[in-house]
């Protein structure tokens, strides 16, 4: 257990890392965006405002300060949680985004239940079949996966909303006007994942312990279940960064094609407005779920393979890769 | 006796292949039956097909294939499950892959228990402990509740076992049930499972060692390409073989008495054996610790000294874990030893560096168990032998005339230059390794397991070209292996190590004969001999 | 080359005319991609436009084939920037000592914290929008990940046997890297990169149906897709095969990409 605890620990160590990176990223880019920082920081070449703005701008961020003071005071900002202020919205940016998240939590959650549920559905229904049947399932599997987003949205809307017209084409809420934009975002990774699950069932359904469990009389969804998935699972879980990044840029996409709210249209409208706060501070939220998920995943592995719990934690570094 | 288990005439092919073809045999109530043969002799198809595992596009037929009289043709799957676990028994080689290495060995029991019994879960918990303890678990309580991994392969196998005789069942088939386990331990498992043989029980062995299955057989049938060649009780298998196949299986393998002859029937090239010339290597005190995974460095050899004469065969046994590899790695300059020192013909490793160190590497080559790991998966055998040449500096144009002249050393011939290591067969494999060794003309070669993932009657081929590499060259061996018997034919000296030390050493004659150590003594009467049970 | 499934043939097949149609468009269609014809806007497909054509009259078909070379662009270009970066950065990691491997890891790590649409995005803030800030931008953040692999790689082979043997022979270090470590890395990291290119495209055409790759009227699947959302009730054909046009390409890319994987591990099927 002390192990387990000191492997946590690593964790929590090096996500810090990599927060402490993506702030200092976040600096970075707003230090060597071509022209005056302040500039930058309310919009840009483009935008016009006010000598009181910069005024205001300047004294806020400290630029008039030396680099090392503003980066410490960046460091500190960003660490209380201060992600500076929209000068497109005019208010905090974590205020931004916290009126948006709802929207896109309930938005990302659907969509990783539908493909989830979908993929570890056909793979154990489909792996080592015959060989029509992984054929079709391949087959499905590799049209979902190489179909964006934002064409099966169209396609989707098409057929539901403009087609048979069962379905609302926008909108952010109720059930119904989720159901189009989970499938959209789900799909295509549902169909990544079936393809990864899918392979790594086929290779384990292969391994001498699960011959031996056939051999003790064991039913062939019985043997799936108890041995065979939990094996399958853990290259999945390693894809965590693959799942995040396709779920919360998916997120951006959908919410544009479908006019939902949500974090999405909100980082869309400020890259329109060159609003380097907002992008900067959903980019390091998006840093920050990433380091979360990571911890989870590593407590995840834990659970699916007790003997992690034995090694130190060093060698937690084993089951990583194949990202 | 009533037979259990009848086959007659069954013929297993996947697609157009057919790997089984025609055989017939029978197990009696009671008594144990081996199948043996070598890699794809069809052996383990058969066993999987008597339950109903034949594998995926397999068409199985048979004249008759029954079971305590049912026809065992007509199963459905629900059948099947009945009978597997719950009336055979089944026992896959290395337990540490066969048995769910995610999950508690217990659970593994449970399982059966729970598919073939009507106990409840608290007399299932009982039962596990019982059963792992009528298998020699001791502990049986804590083991139940640990992972395969947390169990030495012995005590694995014996809990693999367990799974196996928890349904009651009236045959059990073990498929290599000792292959993967040091000596020692492939001795107390084998005198398990021949307990486990009573009235009621039989037993179907199948292996590739002939040794282990005279242990424990009453009857034997020889499998070659998918067909029975011959079969009968134990003694007169081994002691009058009838067939050529039988006899020649026999004698190629390497045991005490075999010793300065030939197996694989090959005519010995000319000449006599040398005599041990100079000394070539000189290993004084090493010691090498390293840090474990839980961060506790430990000694993985320990003070171990020797010499290596030109011509001469210095073998090193030990069971897994005992220090031979990490031994062979020092001696080759490899691994830095902690303290001591290597002398490759005068000069110490931990004099030399840059260019001289790699001018002194000729000296000593090397060969690996796997020799396909042991080539760049991209290189022809033609290229492979022509960078060992240029590394032993000989002229570009000798190189193509040098490297045939290596391949007819080991017996192939300009015709395998093309080929890709895959292409060839393990043997050729080991070969083509030989022959790189061999390229810049060395004093040394270590032997690291060359023979340990060969077939019987290639291991044989090896042997003996390594024999007459031997004569012909004077080139020294250092040979690492586990199989006492193989060690016992080759070496003209052994050291035998355990835990990182060298526990005794000295002619092979003997340290096998009148062994000293307690542990070299244990050892020895562990060898599986060719004697009929 | 028997025992190729015909599927495979096929990919390949319409990935040469994806390519031949990037190089030299006027060979699949003697239409104007940019020729506005205010009379016959969202027309469906008919004999004189096979894929009908958009608000503007233009002809949908060729705006796809015209479209082609900035896809495909995005798609290589991007995997291209990765793999020449991900490739260096890697090799260095695998090969360098501790700190150098430490160093770059812990940047790859911070790096993988970034999805790469948002990654993209930042940098379009930063530098404005249009194709190749969107080739960079996405050819950027997919360093870190071929980072990763070629260490991956470079280390499992520094530590295979046969590397092992080579220098039992006595060859130098630098020697058995350039000889033996490099060249095996590298193949397994191309047919990767193989399959990137279909994911890159995606990612390329998702920024300019956010508005933000490459600008109207230029011709692009994504940005096709983008004003095609505001027809969907009244012109099916302008938002299915712009987008069919993507799909088909990512899958043929893949099926190329995964063949030449399972040949590579010795297991065609």
């Amino acid at each position: 257990m002390n192990r387990v605890l000191r492997l946590i620990g690593w964790r929590l160590l090096a996500g810090a890392g990599v927060l402490w990176g993506a702030a200092t990223l976040s600096f970075l880019v707003i230090q060597f965006t071509p022209g005056d920082p302040a500039q930058a920081i309310v919009g840009g070449e483009n935008a016009a405002p006010t000598p009181e703005v910069i005024a205001q701008v300047t004294r806020e961020y400290g630029l008039d300060r030396p680099w090392y003071e503003q980066y410490l005071s960046h460091l500190g900002r960003v660490l209380h949680g201060d992600l500076g202020t929209s000068y497109r919205l005019h208010e905090p940016v974590t205020q931004a985004i916290g009126e948006q998240a709802g929207a896109t939590v309930e938005l990302a959650l659907a969509a990783a239940v539908v493909a989830l549920t979908l993929s570890v559905a056909v793979a154990l229904a489909t792996a080592r079949r015959r060989r029509w049947v992984r054929g079709a399932a391949s087959g499905a599997e590799l049209l979902v996966a190489s179909t964006p987003s934002f064409w099966l949205g169209i396609l989707l809307l098409t057929v539901f909303s403009f087609g048979l017209r069962i379905l609302p084409a926008t909108g952010s809420h109720g059930f119904r006007s989720l159901i189009l934009p989970a499938f959209a975002l789900a799909l295509p990774i549902a169909g990544v994942l079936g393809h990864v699950l899918r392979e790594a069932l086929e290779e384990v359904l292969e391994e001498p312990f699960i011959v031996s469990a056939r051999t003790r009389g064991l039913a062939d969804l019985t043997v799936r279940l108890r041995h065979a998935l939990r094996h399958a699972l853990t290259p999945l879980v390693t894809m965590s960064g693959y799942w995040v990044g396709a779920l919360l840029g998916g997120a951006v996409i959908t919410e544009t094609l479908f006019t939902r709210q949500g974090i999405g249209r909100l980082l869309i409208s400020a890259v329109d407005a060159k609003d380097l706060p907002v992008v900067l501070g959903v980019v390091l939220l998006s840093a920050g779920i990433y380091v979360l998920v990571n911890l989870v995943v590593d407590l995840l592995y834990l659970v699916i393979d007790p003997r992690l719990r034995e090694v130190p934690a060093a060698a937690g570094r084993v089951v990583e890769g194949a990202a | 006796m009533t037979a259990v288990l009848r086959v007659e005439n069954l013929r297993i092919g996947f697609g157009a292949g057919t790997v089984v073809d025609g055989i017939s045999f029978e197990v009696r109530r009671g008594e144990c039956l081996a199948l043996v043969g070598e890699s794809g002799s069809g052996k383990s198809v058969t066993a999987r097909t008597l339950v109903g595992l034949t594998g995926d596009g397999a068409t199985v037929r048979a004249d008759a294939l029954t079971f305590d009289g049912r026809d065992l043709t007509r199963l459905r799957e629900r059948d099947w499950r009945a009978i597997r676990g719950g009336r055979i028994g089944f026992v896959l080689q290395d337990a540490l892959v066969s048995l769910d290495p995610l999950r508690r060995v217990g659970k593994e029991i449970d399982e059966v228990l729970a598919a073939h019994t009507p106990l409840s879960r608290r007399a299932r918990a009982e039962r596990i402990a019982e059963l792992l303890a009528q298998v020699g678990v001791p502990e049986p309580g804590l083991r139940a509740r640990q992972l395969p991994h947390e169990l030495s392969g012995g005590l694995r196998q014996r809990a693999l076992i367990a799974t196996a005789i928890a349904g009651e069942p009236e045959l059990i088939i073990a498929d290599e049930p000792t292959t993967a386990l040091d000596v020692t331990v492939q001795a107390q498992v084998l005198d398990l499972l021949a307990k486990l043989k009573s009235e009621d029980r039989s037993l179907l062995i199948i292996s590739h060692d002939l040794a282990v299955v005279s242990r424990l057989a009453d009857r034997v049938a020889v499998m070659k390409d998918g067909r029975i060649v011959e079969q009968g009780p134990v003694h007169q298998v081994l002691r009058a073989p009838a067939h050529d196949y039988t006899r020649s299986l026999l004698a190629a393998i390497p045991a005490e008495h075999t010793k300065g002859t030939r197996l694989s029937g090959t005519p010995a090239p000319p000449g006599e054996r040398r005599p041990p010339g100079d000394v070539v290597i000189r290993v004084d005190a090493v010691t090498k610790s390293f840090r474990g995974p839980d961060g506790v460095a430990r000694q993985a050899v320990r003070d171990v000294s020797f010499t290596l004469r030109a011509a001469e065969t210095v073998g090193i046994v030990g069971e897994s874990g005992s220090g031979k590899t990490t031994t062979a790695r020092i001696a080759l300059g490899l691994t830095e030893p902690d303290s001591g020192s290597v002398q490759v013909g005068g000069q110490a490793w931990s004099e030399v560096t840059g260019r001289d160190r790699r001018a002194l590497r000729r000296s000593v080559q090397v060969v690996y168990q796997d020799p396909l790991a042991s080539f760049d998966p991209r290189y022809t055998v033609a290229k492979v032998l022509d960078e060992a040449l240029a590394v032993a500096a000989v002229p570009r144009e000798r190189r193509r005339d040098r490297a045939v002249e290596l391949l007819e050393l080991v017996g192939l011939d300009a015709r395998h230059l093309p080929r890709r290591p895959l292409q060839l067969s393990g043997g050729q494999r080991q070969r083509v390794a030989v022959a790189r060794a061999l390229a810049p003309r060395p004093a040394v070669i270590v032997c690291d397991e060359p023979v340990s993932a060969l077939d019987v009657s290639v291991q044989a081929q090896v042997l003996d070209l390594l024999d007459d590499v031997q004569r012909r060259t004077g080139v020294a061996y250092l040979f690492i292996s586990h199989d006492l018997g193989v060690v016992h034919h080759a070496c003209d000296r052994v050291l035998v190590m355990k835990d990182g030390q060298v526990v005794e050493q000295g002619p092979v004659e003997t340290v096998f004969t009148s062994p000293e150590h307690p542990y070299t003594r244990e050892l020895i009467a562990a060898i599986p001999r060719l004697t009929a049970a | 080359m028997k025992g190729i499934r015909p599927g495979v043939w096929l990919a390949a097949l319409v990935l040469v005319l994806l390519v031949a149609a990037a190089l030299a468009p006027h060979l699949f269609t003697g239409q104007d991609p940019l020729a506005v014809d205010s009379a016959r806007t969202l027309q469906p497909p008919s004999a004189e436009h096979l894929l009908g054509t958009d608000e503007n009259g233009r002809d949908v078909y060729s705006r796809i084939v015209f479209g082609t070379r900035t896809s495909l662009l995005l798609g290589f270009g991007a995997i291209a920037i990765a793999l020449v970066g991900g490739g260096l950065l890697g090799v260095l990691a695998g090969l360098g000592n501790r700190f150098v491997e430490g160093l770059i890891m812990r940047l790859s790590d911070v790096g993988l914290a970034f999805p790469e649409l948002l990654l993209a995005l930042v940098v379009i803030t930063v530098a404005g929008g249009g194709t190749w800030n969107a080739l960079v931008a996405i050819g950027v953040a997919n360093i870190p990940n071929y980072a990763r692999v070629v260490r991956a790689q470079t280390l499992s082979i520094r530590r295979s046997t046969y590397v092992e043997a080579a220098h039992a022979l006595g060859l130098s270090g630098p020697r058995v890297v350039l000889r033996h470590v490099l060249p095996n890395a590298v193949k397994p990291v191309l047919i990767l990169a193989t399959i990137g290119v279909g994911t890159a495209l995606v990612a390329g055409s998702a920024l300019s149906f956010l508005g933000l790759g490459t600008p109207p009227p230029e011709p692009e699947w994504g940005s096709m897709l983008s004003t095609a959302r505001n027809f969907i009730s009244r012109a099916w054909w302008y938002g299915v095969f712009p987008g069919a046009a993507i799909t088909l390409t990512v899958i043929s890319v893949t099926v190329v990409g995964r063949w030449l994987r399972l040949r590579s591990e010795g297991r065609t099927s």
